[in-house]
């Protein structure tokens, strides 16, 4: 195969429409992984996050081990964290969810409680004397209340998980961070570019569309502005 | 458990620990990053944000300056850096980029901590017939400093995080143990480099919070 002088892959230019046109599947297939990586993290964050908060609310012994240890994990650097799952996990997608799930839980662990704690309480004693049980007090009330301060803790989550997933081609399961990487060993600067600006795409993307989410499930904070 | 002590037993050789790929060298590049960076970005980042809280403008930049930063793939921008110009000159396409990632968090502090001074004590400083200048050294700055220092403090934690992603860009610091692991298949090694790197992180996130706990009171009482 031999590229015509023209061709802006042979000249290895930073922008090239030839590469976008030509490695369209590689590139929707990072895109897929990147996405699917950053879903599965987040979900199963949150599906941890909320009994730990609830947890941390309920016992007070229980709001220190759990914001501490949090915030340990939080500290460990992400090339850090995903070689010490290795032995655990060996070289799989699961290691790098992992590694992304510890990173989310102390955003939103924090800013669930954040959002519980700050639920007023004549709102809970009204919600009594209107003979709400527990359960119903917990999801019918404190829960959509405390929606807008876990909504900013998942939006933060989401975008930091985004772009830590690129730091899983070291395992070679990091999305778009594959392309980044083999396109840093081969001097491909297109690839390099593309795979980057892509990454900031889906992590801008993500985010309004949680935004959008919490407008929908938080009508009333609209009515009052 | 296997991996544990054969990690435990490649800790514990003493070559691992010498020459220019040991433990002591990579500390070394990684502490050297680290403290360069972190200098370099409070040198560019406190003093716009001094100003800038000082007279209340660019709220907005400071705030969006940190979401911005977090969009972006620190990976990504180490690549990128490294693929122009500037990666032939050794390791300045990783400061460059070590810097653009710990000034968003040193800016945002700063600046919310010199807005959140209260005002009536501004307002009091102004009646006093203090200047500008004055307002801003001995009134805004010492009761704006318990945040500035969180700010400082979340800079180098990241610092050290992001140093050690530069070893996957090809640059020095202690990930190049994680990296070296790696590319010889050598679990024991890739643990050991990640316990060593998870330390030293732990280690620079407690200094600066003892730190904070040994500061004047009135900084204390402040946060």
């Amino acid at each position: 195969m031999t590229a015509p002088p023209d061709d802006c892959l042979a000249r290895n230019e930073w922008i090239c429409g030839a590469y976008l046109s030509s490695r369209r599947e590689i590139l929707w297939d990072a895109a897929l992984q990147h996405v699917q990586l950053t879903v599965l993290a987040v979900l199963i964050g949150l599906a941890l996050a909320v009994p730990l908060a609830l947890a941390a609310r309920r016992w007070r012994w229980a709001a220190g081990p759990v914001l501490g240890l949090t915030t340990v994990l939080y500290t460990i650097p992400s090339l850090a964290m995903f070689s010490l799952l290795l032995p655990l996990y060996g070289l799989s997608a699961a290691l790098v969810v992992a590694g992304l799930v510890l990173y989310s839980l102390t955003l939103l662990v924090r800013n669930i409680l954040a959002g519980l704690r700050a639920v007023p309480e004549e709102t809970r004693q009204a919600a009594r004397g209107m003979g709400y049980g527990p359960l119903r007090l917990l999801l019918a009330v404190e829960f959509p209340l405390a929606l807008p301060a876990a909504m900013a803790g998942l939006r933060i989550a989401t975008v930091s998980a985004v772009s830590l997933v690129t730091v899983g081609a070291i395992v070679g399961y990091g999305g778009l961070g594959n392309l980044i990487y083999s396109g840093m060993n081969t001097y491909f600067k297109a690839q390099v570019l593309t795979a980057s600006v892509l990454c900031v795409v889906i992590a801008v993307a993500a985010d309004l569309l949680l935004l959008g989410a919490q407008r929908l499930l938080t009508p009333w904070t609209r009515r009052q502005a | 458990m296997n991996t544990l002590s054969e990690t435990w037993s490649w800790l514990t050789t003493a070559t691992h620990w010498s020459g220019p790929d040991g433990i002591w060298s990579r500390l070394g590049e990684h502490l050297f990053l680290t403290v360069v960076c972190l200098l370099i970005s409070c040198l560019i980042a406190l003093p716009v944000a001094l100003v800038l809280g000082h007279l209340g403008k660019g709220g907005a930049l400071a705030v969006n300056l940190s979401n911005i930063g977090r969009a972006v793939p620190t990976f990504a921008v180490l690549v990128l850096l490294l693929l122009t110009p500037i990666g032939t000159y050794g390791q300045w396409s990783t400061i460059i980029a070590l810097v653009l990632f710990a000034v968003p968090p040193l800016l945002t502090n700063a600046y919310v901590g010199m807005r959140e001074v209260d005002r009536d004590v501004v307002r009091a400083a102004r009646g006093m017939g203090m200047t500008g200048r004055q307002l801003l050294w001995s009134v805004e700055l010492p009761l704006a400093l318990p945040l500035i220092l969180t700010g400082v403090r979340i800079a180098a934690v990241q610092l050290v995080a992001t140093a050690t992603l530069a070893a996957l860009a090809g640059g020095g610091g202690l990930g190049r143990i994680i990296t070296a692991g790696f590319n010889l298949a050598s679990t024991p090694q890739v643990v050991a480099g990640a316990i060593l790197v998870a330390v030293f992180a732990l280690l620079v996130e407690s200094l600066f919070e003892a730190g904070q706990r040994l500061a004047p009171r009135r900084g204390r009482e402040a946060v």
